[in-house]
């Protein structure tokens, strides 16, 4: 039950960072175009809690969650998206461009695509030095669709890297639906399975389905028999880039009524159901959340009160 | 000091690389037919005989994914070696490089550490590449803050520029001139570096300064010497790095010379010798004498058929014209003088 309280633990505090964040980024003082993880969360606490010490991972433009998942600062996030010197990237990359090499997150990107070949290299470097580590990168859906997914795939393949490919299919590509991206009859997975990568499809809002799906992953890529291509199928609850509901907006790509079917899908409330049915009273997960959300105020109050970066840094480290 | 020995472009970035290899384990050598026995001009032979399979391996058509993977396996401490046996293919390359390697340092202010990959691309003519497979796009990257755009032309200075490739911590593409492997110079034995944004003054002079890049180097050369009879003193400086720019050299001798004539491998418009030009206009405008020249390629897509090939390029006899006009001495016509050079095909 420990190892189930750990991972509904990091993920409420990805939950309450990203709510939090989206509040506070209404009051125009994060000037970095932010795209939040909020309904996406499982997928994010599931894979990191499966991987070990010396692995590495990469993530996309909604990356909060990952570099959360992989014990990213809240207080560092919070910093960076105020452009403040304290930022995990001391203000200079924004919201898309997070990392904390002590945690085991390398980076995020925000081009597409791009960390698939980064973590494939990564995979390579760990094998040409006979090391046990591997490698992982988030991706979306949208990003299979980039000719360099599948040259990453290939190579992968080819060289039976130690590499796990983590596609957070939330069916959108910013507005852009399914139906224009891939044939009606399209797979992700079939796609990996092409290349000759071993794939599998899992609920992603089921964290502790998530975990399971990820540990069999890794067991195959430790033993020696290559990458493996996990497709988590989840949703994401706010705008593609901002802290609204699209229908707050009045986009009409996708309705309230569909968000609201996925809403009864919440990651959170699905581990609570869980824990709960284990025996895990509630008053307990309810303190969880409580202890979970006074330190996050009180990191995010912080990172506000730090410093900005000194103009004359303006040229350094290029 | 150590000992010179004669060898040419491509031995001496064979040597460099296996000496480099030879020192840091983690460097290896990947890429499109990077283990073919041909050894792209003979410039890797010598790394296959020594390092293949395990360091050196050839590597599928994926020019985009392969510099993200360099990337990748640079950030946890390998130094990967990309081969584009014509750099026009490097375009698909330039996304890895641009959006995220040259950004790297600066972008996760170094909290990220550092993805020192070495990119060569071969550049240029000979045998009617034609317009995608003799492309110069020095420019293009050099407009990127954070990357090395080297452009070495002397065998020694291939050395050790790619020494120095080998051993910082920032991203390098070095474009290599094909007509510039089998050139010959004295080489340093050993470990040998050159920095990078320091020019060479190749020879010294006082009436005109005339800057070049790579194999143009090689035509100055060749208009210095028929210019010879006519008395006219040129100083030739071979940038030898076009990001970082040795600024200074250029524009001390101009301002010495008051004379500038600028003859870059591409073309002028947006080019590297619209750059130089730019330089010497802020910091050096009141010691001009004359408006400074720019020769570079005609501002068309390479053709192939030979005689519109042999007008598309510049060669030595523009360089001559353009000093004897800034003299204003052009009695001579110098039609024919170039660098005759031996490439032979098949490409």
């Amino acid at each position: 039950m420990n190892k189930e309280l750990t991972i509904f633990q990091n993920m409420v505090r990805i939950r309450v960072t990203e709510l939090k964040l989206a509040e506070l980024y209404k009051e125009q003082e994060m000037r970095t175009p932010t795209h939040f993880g909020i309904g996406q969360e499982a997928c994010a606490a599931g894979v990191c809690e499966a991987l070990s010490d010396g692995d590495q991972v990469y993530s996309h433009h909604r990356c909060h969650n990952h570099y959360l998942a992989q014990g990213g600062s809240v207080f560092k996030l919070g910093a960076e998206l105020y452009g403040r010197v304290d930022g995990c990237s001391g203000g200079r990359g924004g919201s898309v461009h997070l990392t904390a090499r002590d945690k085991g997150f390398i980076i995020s990107s925000a081009i597409l695509g791009q960390t698939l070949a980064c973590a494939t290299g990564t995979a390579l470097a760990f094998k040409m030095d006979k090391k046990q580590a591997i490698a992982v990168t988030f991706f979306g859906d949208a990003a299979v669709e980039e000719g360099i997914a599948s040259e990453s795939f290939n190579y992968a393949a080819i060289h039976k890297l130690p590499v796990l490919y983590v596609c957070e299919n939330n069916l959108y590509s910013t507005e852009s639906p399914r139906n224009i991206r891939i044939p009606d009859d399209g797979d992700l997975c079939e796609r990996a399975r092409a290349f000759k990568l071993e794939a599998a499809q899992v609920d992603g809002n089921d964290v502790y389905a998530v975990y399971e799906a990820t540990q069999k992953a890794v067991d195959h890529i430790r033993s020696g028999k290559g990458p493996y291509f996990l497709e988590l199928m989840t949703y994401r609850w706010l705008e593609h880039v901002g802290p609204f509901y699209d229908h707050e907006l009045d986009r009409s790509y996708r309705t309230a009524e569909e968000l609201q079917e996925w809403k009864k899908n919440d990651p959170v409330l699905n581990a609570e159901a869980w824990l709960e049915k284990n025996g895990v009273p509630l008053s307990q997960i309810r303190s969880i959340h409580d202890e979970v959300m006074q330190k996050v105020n009180a990191d995010l109050d912080r990172a506000k009160d730090s410093a900005w970066p000194e103009v004359s840094t303006l040229y350094e480290r290029v | 000091m150590s000992e010179m020995r004669v060898r040419n472009y491509a031995s001496a970035i064979s040597e460099a690389l296996c000496e480099a290899m030879d020192r840091d384990k983690d460097i290896f050598v990947t890429g499109i037919a990077a283990d073919y026995k041909s050894g792209l001009f003979g410039s890797t032979t010598e790394v296959i005989e020594r390092f293949a399979p395990d360091r050196i391996f050839d590597a599928p058509s994926m020019e985009n994914a392969m510099a993200g993977i360099a990337i990748g396996a640079a950030a946890v401490g390998k130094r990967p070696v990309i081969l584009h046996p014509r750099a026009d293919f490097m375009f698909l390359a330039l996304d890895q490089m641009i959006n995220l390697a040259s950004k790297w340092r600066y972008m996760y202010d170094g909290n990220a550490g550092s993805v020192p990959v070495v990119m060569r691309g071969v550049i240029g003519r000979g045998w009617g590449q034609g317009a995608t497979h003799s492309q110069s796009i020095q420019s293009v990257v050099a407009h990127f803050p954070g990357i090395n755009v080297i452009m070495p032309t002397f065998a020694d200075d291939a050395k050790g520029l790619m020494m120095t490739a080998l051993k910082v911590d920032t991203p390098t593409i070095i474009l290599e001139h094909r007509l510039l492997f089998n050139i010959e110079a004295e080489v340093p034995e050993g470990e040998y570096y050159v920095p990078f944004g320091k020019a060479r003054i190749v020879t010294e002079g006082t009436d005109v300064t005339v800057v070049t890049s790579s194999f143009m180097t090689i035509e100055a050369q060749v208009a210095i010497e028929a210019l010879k009879e006519s008395g006219v003193s040129v100083e030739l400086i071979d940038i030898r790095s076009i990001r970082p720019l040795d600024t200074k050299t250029i524009i001390e001798s101009v301002k010495k010379t008051g004379r500038l004539v600028v003859a870059d491998t591409s073309w002028a418009f947006c080019g590297v010798s619209a750059e130089i030009l730019a330089v010497v206009s802020e910091s050096a405008f009141s010691a001009l004498k004359a408006p400074p020249i720019r020769i570079g390629l005609a501002d068309v897509p390479a053709p192939v058929s030979k005689p519109l090939e042999d007008a598309f390029y510049p060669k030595a006899s523009d360089i001559a014209r353009a000093i004897s006009t800034l003299m204003n001495a052009k009695d001579k016509d110098f039609e024919g003088v170039e660098f005759v050079h031996d490439f032979k095909g098949p490409y």
